[in-house]
């Protein structure tokens, strides 16, 4: 042992990326567990796309949702193309559809006319609108270069609407009363849930009780009792308004009983009682040391109860209870496709069916997600 | 287990008078009442109506009388005579109606509900066990998949596509010529023809959630000691996973079933409109309709009390099942 | 079988954990074995391997462990040997073996211990299975085990859940499925670290005395070098899924060979030592499973580590005098004893 020194015990490397790890706020930490839940990513991509579409729905849709043209009714979608029939570059277009009636049957058949070339343009002048009620304008996100010749991407329907528009409007109603509805439920549930998970004794045995009661009556018959219960000639927008307060006035106490759960198990934590032992006051140990601790929890349960409310609204609105026409929304859109007979003729009018699936899944996978990021010990 | 079982059969009495007044109160929200209805029924049938006897109306059936008054005699004919009040469009007892209507409605949606059961717990299982192999994904797929789409959608397209493929109206429960006809073999053969759309269409949205359910319960008890315990005392691995995390990881669902009471004869609303069939679903939706509101304030409480019941029935079996339960 | 040929012979065992960020080496070339009526104590900290090299005696690893390398030899009192290590984990011949040969007890008898079914019931699923005896008989016998493991009022402790019993008692409930079929071998996995001191004293006089009476084998896995000085007859130190050293009890407590066993050793509180003597630590942390430090895995937290040796080439293992092990370079200098240091 003569040539050999002591090597002292060091602490293990640490190279850059172990150091960001270290150093990362939990909030960084979210975000990238969130970033490796691909199908959320892509899910939060399509929410915020349908959102920001129906945030400009005036302008992403084509025509007026209630415009009616009887010459187009139950016309099939057109695609979009870009080469010609001869393989030469056109630039996106559709074909134009002629419109007949079968001799015997006097059903109306549309058939593609290849010589009938209709470009897509962006951003034309077509219908006036009032942008959200207030500022006029006529441009539209595209459309045929002559107002009155109408593309119709997704068909119409039996009174000739474009049915795109009509997405995108109905779609406006629907997305918000889901967010507004969930709003709604979480001011309950957080506030009842809380107060019943910190209080415990007497309080929490009332609230238990009343929660169990609202969940021992079966949802649907009682949402369809309530809105039936709504008079018909009320102003839509009132109703819709209604519908939504409904809506989460039933659904709070799954929200409600999250929040308890976490509060029941925060509240025997060390670091609670460190801080009431220091004297902090309730308030401040309800709002500064629980809330943000279930903070990600109750994001996450509210993302999920998003396509809860969703649902009961076209649920209703499908069976007539909830909104009715004039109002748009995409229970309302189904509406129309109750029919056997109609869907044969114009399977295109499943449509709104296929969007609810597509946005109720979206906010499935973003709550999966966020709830998998929200658990700090997740891997 | 006894002074469990006492305590919530003891609870579920405030909670029955709660719900009937929930029931009662949704049955008066509507403008005006039993007698305005009536007389404007009269009076769309072409009668001329007297002013008088709506007043009348009202003091024959006690509408003037306060509503604490109307409570009781509304729930005290519900429980001592069994007499639910009269439906105003069918014009008749509110009982005759939904009883004629039950049986259906129990046949169709128990089978769907142990076709749920039949299919999702062995696939639950499987899928937990074989974690992250070919078949998983599958299902996993397929619950997701299920999860988004509603049952009516589910069932329109089931509609549309028997329609264009097999060339077959499988909406109502039989061809509409069968219905006259005497029970036959032919009959048989047609009933069942159009019964396995609500069935698949039932079945399919119960599967798919009860699938992630029962996957996700089974994972976290196949992480548990008791599992290793298990395998150490040498069983097969089909006892240790049926006979020890399997029971475990059914109690939350065993918790459910007595939710699934209610929903039975409620759930299938929307599938039960969308395919015609003569259902309670569709009822309760017309009464609401049209505002029959003694058939469907019944029905609201009928369906509550069945809840409340289903709830007693869960329970019971909870604490059969899972030890730990009976003392709390 | 004479009584030098060992009960359980483990040679050069490997256990990998394949997984997405790399292949980790819980197990890397352990050699142990047991003799008949013999109680081996392992010591290692957690994450040292010693619980997974046990439990590839009954192959029950977790399912994305790999078994790659070596045996591990079993004779049952029956006669013959098996190569426990080239079964078939769900096969019958190692369902054959476990409980039935070797019996197994865990951690946390909190949830080791089914919760829906009694207790009962659970000592008997063994002595049903193995044994083939019917209900009434089976139920005598879990009786007469429950009276062994010192449980009060068996009878009424037959149809016990687990939830209505002490961690003590469960742990007692747990020995007396572990001893349901009088198995040749017992592995005690940890069973007093969730138990309180007076608890854990008294399963420890269990175990001891049923040692005795039963004369079955024992491998006794802790963390704590207090509760192995009482129990067992030979000690084999773990760290990063190696045997560091191994040897008679008394031995190595008299005269530890590796420097993780004397930093082990220092740290455990001793009555009667100097009143003001600190408790020392080992210093850094156990390194990171996916990254294993060149040359000796310990090198970075040993203090008597040699620059340019330890940090560069893997340690020999190196047989002392009296069926001592130790794996240090330190030894292959100066093999006549430990420097003097500590």
């Amino acid at each position: 042992m003569t040539d050999t020194t002591l090597i002292n015990p060091t602490p293990i490397e640490t190279n850059d990326a172990k150091e960001a790890l270290y150093r990362a706020t939990p909030r960084q930490l979210m975000w990238w567990r969130f970033r490796k839940h691909k199908l959320a990513v892509v899910s939060l991509c399509v929410l915020v796309f349908a959102y920001l579409t129906i945030a400009f729905a005036e302008f992403t849709a084509p025509y007026d949702p209630y415009e009616i043209t009887e010459m187009a009714t139950m016309q099939p979608p057109q695609s979009v193309h870009l080469f010609d029939e001869e393989w030469n570059f056109q630039g996106p277009f559709v074909y134009g559809l002629k419109r007949a009636r079968d001799l015997e049957t006097a059903a109306v058949i549309y058939t593609v006319d290849t010589d009938d070339i209709v470009p897509l343009h962006f951003f034309v002048a077509g219908s006036d609108y009032l942008f959200w009620g207030l500022i006029p304008g006529s441009f539209h996100l595209f459309g045929a270069e002559d107002p009155d010749t109408h593309i119709y991407l997704l068909g119409t329907d039996t009174l000739g609407r474009d049915l795109l528009s009509r997405l995108i409007h109905g779609g406006r109603t629907t997305l918000t009363i889901g967010i507004l509805g969930v709003f709604f439920s979480f001011l309950i549930g957080i506030t009842l849930g809380s107060i019943s998970g910190y209080y415990g004794g007497r309080i929490d045995a009332a609230i238990q009780r009343l929660m169990e009661f609202i969940r021992s009556i079966p949802t649907i018959p009682l949402w369809m009792g309530l809105a039936a219960a709504l008079p018909v000639e009320w102003d839509p927008l009132f109703v819709y308004f209604l519908i939504t307060i409904l809506l989460s006035l039933i659904s709070w106490t799954h929200l409600a009983r999250t929040v308890r759960g976490s509060f029941l198990s925060l509240r025997g934590e060390d670091y609670v009682l460190a801080a009431r032992l220091l004297g902090a006051s309730e308030k401040r140990i309800i709002t500064k040391h629980m809330l943000p601790a279930m903070t990600s929890y109750i994001i996450a349960a509210v993302t999920l109860s998003v396509p809860e409310m969703i649902l009961g609204e076209t649920a209703l609105s499908f069976l007539g209870l909830g909104l009715r026409p004039p109002v748009v929304s995409w229970g309302v859109l189904l509406q129309e496709a109750q029919n056997l007979r109609v869907i044969v003729q114009a399977p295109w009018l499943l449509l709104p069916g296929l969007a609810i699936v597509i946005i109720v899944l979206s906010f499935n996978f973003l709550g999966d997600g966020l709830r998998d990021a929200a658990d700090p010990y997740g891997r | 287990m006894l002074a469990y079982l006492t305590k919530r059969l003891f609870w579920s009495i405030p909670m029955l008078i709660a719900v009937s007044i929930v029931a009662f109160i949704i049955i008066q929200l509507p403008p005006g009442d039993y007698a305005t209805a009536y007389v404007a029924e009269l009076r769309h049938q072409g009668d001329t109506v007297d002013p008088l006897m709506e007043q009348e109306i009202r003091v024959h059936f006690g509408l003037d009388k306060p509503i604490y008054v109307q409570y009781w005699w509304w729930i005290s004919g519900i429980v001592l005579h069994g007499d639910f009040g009269q439906s105003l469009d069918y014009n008749m007892p509110v009982s005759n109606l939904i009883w004629a209507r039950l049986g259906l409605t129990l046949a169709i949606s128990i089978t769907s509900l142990l076709l749920t059961w039949l299919i999702a717990i062995p696939i639950g299982v499987y899928s937990a066990t074989r974690q992250y192999s070919a078949l998983d994904y599958v299902f996993t797929i397929f619950g997701f998949i299920g999860r988004g789409f509603p049952e009516f959608l589910t069932a329109l397209v089931l509609m549309w596509l028997a329609y264009s493929w097999l060339n077959m109206d499988v909406g109502g429960l039989m061809s509409a010529g069968m219905e006259q006809q005497p029970w036959s073999f032919a009959k048989v053969i047609d009933v069942a023809s159009h019964i396995w759309v609500p069935l698949v269409v039932l079945a399919t949205s119960g599967t798919a959630g009860l699938i992630r359910v029962v996957r996700a319960n089974m994972l976290d008890e196949l992480n548990k000691p008791y599992v290793e315990t298990a395998y150490a005392q040498g069983l097969s691995e089909r006892r240790v996973v049926w006979g020890y995390p399997v029971r475990v990881a059914l109690n939350p669902f065993i918790s459910t079933i007595g939710w699934a009471l209610p929903s039975l004869i409620s759930g299938d609303v929307i599938t039960a409109v969308v395919l015609n069939l003569p259902t309670t679903g569709p009822l309760l939706l017309r009464a609401l309709k049209n505002q029959d509101m003694y058939l469907a304030g019944s029905f609201i409480l009928i369906l509550s009390v069945f809840t409340i019941i289903g709830t007693l029935i869960s329970d019971i079996l909870l604490a059969l099942s899972d030890p730990r339960v009976r003392r709390g | 079988m004479t009584e030098d040929t060992p009960l359980v012979e483990i040679t050069d065992l490997g256990v990998e954990f394949r997984m997405r960020e790399g292949v980790v080496r819980a197990v890397d070339g352990v050699s142990l074995h047991v003799r008949k009526g013999e109680v081996l104590g392992i010591v290692g900290e957690s994450g040292s391997g010693k619980s997974i090299s046990v439990r590839s005696i009954m192959q029950l690893l977790p399912k994305t462990a790999v078994l790659s390398r070596g045996s591990v030899l079993f004779r049952p009192p029956c006669g013959g040997e098996i190569d426990i290590a080239k079964l078939d984990r769900k096969g019958k011949e190692i369902r054959s073996l476990r409980s039935r040969h070797i019996g197994m007890i865990f951690q946390e008898p909190m949830t080791a211990l089914s919760p829906v079914h009694t207790i009962g019931r659970q000592v008997m699923t063994p002595i049903r299975l193995h044994l083939g005896l019917g209900k009434k008989a089976a139920r005598d016998r879990a009786r007469e085990l429950l009276q062994l493991v010192q449980m009060p009022r068996p009878d009424q402790m037959l149809d016990a859940y687990p939830h209505e019993l002490s961690g003590g008692m469960r742990q007692r409930a747990m020995i007396a499925i572990a001893l349901a079929c009088n198995p040749s071998l017992l592995i005690a996995d940890e069973p007093t670290t969730a138990l309180d001191v007076t608890t854990e004293a008294q399963i420890l006089d269990l175990l001891k005395s049923l040692q005795e009476r039963l004369g079955m084998a024992i491998i006794f896995i802790t963390h704590n070098f207090g509760v192995v000085a009482d129990i067992a007859d030979r000690i084999a130190v773990m760290y990063m899924g190696r045997v560091v050293e191994s040897g008679p009890v008394d031995d190595i407590f008299e005269k530890p060979q590796h420097p993780y066993t004397r930093a082990l050793m220092a740290s455990v509180p001793r009555l009667g030592a100097e009143r003001r003597r600190r408790l020392t630590t080992i210093p850094g942390m156990v390194p990171d499973p996916f990254e294993l430090p060149k040359g000796c895995s310990f090198h970075t937290r040993c203090s008597e580590a040699v620059a340019g040796t330890c940090d560069r080439l893997d340690a020999p293992l190196i047989d002392l005098a009296g069926g001592r092990n130790v794996r240090c370079h330190l030894h292959s200098q100066n093999q006549t004893g430990g420097p003097d240091v500590g």
